[in-house]
């Protein structure tokens, strides 16, 4: 495993709350929640409907602003940042992977991936052969120039992976990734994930399914906005 | 790297564009319609003000002119008498000139219907019996030579001025100077050529029927060898006319007094003439004309385009609003993957634009088309300059900008988080 790292914190959460007025109720999202991520780990995020899962996601993934405490983002707290520099964030530091693919439909394969790179302030020279290169790891080198509409399931969601990676992110942030998916597909894009994992990558991946939290290498367990309980999966394989 | 985005931006719009061709089409139907308008306008006003300044710069724009006009055929007349009798007369021209105020020189002139050939060659002028003054207050420029004298006309001389057109025909090699040309069964000695008068493109053919190609004899000339009547060949058979005068020609002193003289001189021929067998030209009474022609089509049409351009501008926002909303999704995922509010307002209004100015560009096309289309069924001419185009073109891309920055800005202001939760 990518030792070398390890200890690095990637994101950091103070204290953070998320608070939603409706009217004179208030829910608390997320309530007075302190958690560090570290390079390299891999998390599943588990709990019931209306835990905060996505809530807590939404907010590492800079989509969402705390209403109380600090999130930090590799030591950047990001209460000091304003909408243009929190883009450049999600630009550079983080990838995304959703539940429903979330693939823009007028463009093609390549350039689905491509889209992080676009918003970058200076994108990197090799950027399409990257795309090209991650497009081949997913499984689809030969279908670069096919619309989404055109494409499984299956092989939109490796779509999405391969666009999440293409910013080399600190964070990957995936939204019940496999939800959608029938268990045999499920079971291959798990599969990515433990090659990102093995590969060093920090992820953050929201299930509800104890199956696919058993793949990660820990579990962090909501209730009400709260962490309910964290633990280590015990690994069959090294 | 930021032309290149800039450019990529274009492509998407585009090609987001065309996933609903139909729609986009119709959208950009408002934005046509304006700026071909707009277009149209321009050039039928320019066309109505040059024609109205050539007519000026061929009739004189001091000027007042009164012509002999054949009036209707009355067969049963015609048939017993075989002579039509009708036209200015030299009484008209004296009362003019001793009792109308506010005139300077009145000119008289005779139009004689004979071939002028030289040698082999031959062609139909209009051949002018014209007193010296004609030239100055018609505006006429000498070329080469000298124009007719008080000398000619007291001696009446046989000599001729020729217009640019005749030179150059009756004379393709030689100097025409000191030759001579016959006109009808005389002789005459070419004595001046005159400087050719452009005529514009736009000159109507119709107003006054005035040919370049022009012979000047002097008055005394024409009235001493060609009497009244004359004998005009018309579509193969004779005709017998009878005229006095076939022009007179009134130089005002001031500007101010054109319409006073030209009522006047209306009131004069209506009380001496029985029919109208006459015409009072007034070339600034045209340029008026013209301008208020101008005037009323900047009107229909300015107004045509502008509520165009408005209805087609609110149009493509409504359908902007609605792909904005239709797209929210879309937006979510780009906020999310990095793209910035400018990102997603720079991709809205190209996309606006690219509507707008297809619409423009397709506007401009028929704006081209449809001046000719009226210059040759409504007989008007129309000037297109070159700015009129680029202006259309600039207004259609204007409306793009306005109407696209609401719907731009709503979509850069969505929340990602409820973006991404769309649908
Ligand atoms: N925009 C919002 N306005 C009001 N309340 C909200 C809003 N978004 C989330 N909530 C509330 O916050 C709480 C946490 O929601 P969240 O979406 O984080 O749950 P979740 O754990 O992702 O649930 P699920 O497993 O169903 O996706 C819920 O009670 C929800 O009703
Ligand atoms: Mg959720």
């Amino acid at each position: 495993m990518a030792d070398t790292h390890s200890g690095e914190i990637v994101a950091e959460l103070e204290h953070v709350s998320r608070v939603y007025r409706m009217g004179s109720a208030e829910v608390r999202a997320l309530d007075d929640f302190s958690f560090v991520f570290k390079r390299g780990e891999y998390w599943a995020v588990m709990g019931s409907s209306g835990s905060g899962k996505s809530t807590l996601l939404n907010i590492l993934g800079c989509l969402d602003r705390p209403s109380e405490g600090q999130y930090r983002v590799r030591g950047t707290p990001t209460s000091q940042l304003d909408d243009d520099a929190l883009s450049d964030v999600r630009s550079r530091e983080l990838g995304f992977v959703f539940q429903s693919y979330n693939l823009i439909p007028q463009l093609d394969v390549l350039e689905n991936i491509l889209v992080p790179l676009f918003y970058q302030d200076d994108p990197p020279a090799d950027g399409e052969q990257r795309a090209r290169r991650l497009a081949d790891r997913v499984g689809l080198g030969k279908r670069l120039e096919h619309r989404p509409t055109e494409l499984s399931g299956g092989q939109q969601q490796r779509v999405a992976i391969a666009r999440a990676l293409v910013n080399d992110p600190a964070l990957i942030l995936a939204d019940e990734a496999t939800g959608n998916l029938d268990s045999q597909t499920a079971l291959e894009i798990l599969a990515l994930f433990d090659e990102l994992h093995a590969e060093g990558k920090t992820i953050v991946l929201v299930t509800h399914e104890p199956d696919v939290a058993a793949r990660a290498e820990r579990v962090l367990r909501l209730k009400d906005g709260k962490i309910e309980s964290v633990y280590e999966n015990r690994k069959v394989q090294a | 790297m930021k032309r290149a985005s800039l450019w990529r931006t274009v492509r998407l719009g585009v090609s987001s564009l065309l996933l609903h061709k139909l729609r986009s089409a119709l959208t950009t139907l408002g934005v046509l319609f304006g700026t071909s308008s707009v277009i149209a306008m321009l050039a039928i006003g320019e066309g109505a003000s040059e024609k109205a300044q050539a007519e000026i710069r061929l009739l004189g724009s001091q000027n007042v002119i009164l012509r002999s006009v054949k009036p209707r055929e009355d067969f049963a007349s015609n048939q017993q008498t075989r002579v039509n009798s009708y036209g200015l007369t030299d009484s008209d021209y004296e009362r003019v000139s001793a009792t109308f105020p506010g005139v300077g020189r009145v000119v008289p002139v005779r139009e004689i219907y004979e071939e002028v050939r030289r040698g082999s060659r031959a062609m139909n002028p209009r051949v002018l019996a014209c007193p010296p003054v004609y030239r100055d207050v018609t505006g006429r420029q000498v070329l080469e030579g000298r124009w007719i004298t008080d000398q000619d006309e007291r001696g009446i001389a046989n000599v001729c001025v020729l217009s640019d057109e005749v030179a150059r025909y009756l004379f393709p090699v030689e100097a025409p100077l000191g030759q001579t040309v016959k006109v009808g069964a005389d002789y005459y000695t070419v004595v001046g050529t005159l400087m050719p008068r452009t005529r514009q493109r736009s000159d109507a053919p119709g107003a006054g029927e005035q040919t370049q190609a022009e012979v000047f004899i002097p008055l005394e000339t024409g009235r001493k060898w060609y009497g009244n009547l004359q004998v005009k060949m018309r579509s193969g058979s004779r005709e017998m006319e009878e005229v006095e005068l076939h022009e007179v020609v009134i130089e005002v002193d001031q500007p101010d007094s054109v319409p006073t003289v030209a009522a006047a001189a209306r009131e004069m021929l209506s009380r001496y003439h029985t029919q109208k067998d006459y015409e009072v030209v007034v070339p600034l009474e045209q340029l008026l004309l013209a301008e208020k022609t101008k005037r009323i089509f900047n009107l229909v049409l300015g107004s045509i385009a502008s509520i165009s351009l408005l209805v087609g501008g609110i149009g493509i926002m409504n359908v902007m609003l609605a792909t904005v909303t239709e797209r929210t999704r879309e937006i979510g995922i780009r906020r999310a993957l990095g793209a910035k509010r400018r990102h997603i307002v720079t991709q809205f209004l190209v996309e606006t634009v690219v509507l707008s100015v297809g619409g423009g560009l397709l506007g401009v096309a028929l704006g081209l088309i449809v001046p000719l289309i009226v210059e040759h069924f409504a007989d008007m001419p129309t000037v297109i300059t070159p700015s009129a185009p680029i202006l259309a073109f600039l207004i259609s891309a204007g409306v793009g900008v306005v109407f696209g920055i609401y719907p731009a800005w709503r979509a850069a202001n969505m929340d990602p988080v409820e973006a991404l939760r769309h649908e």
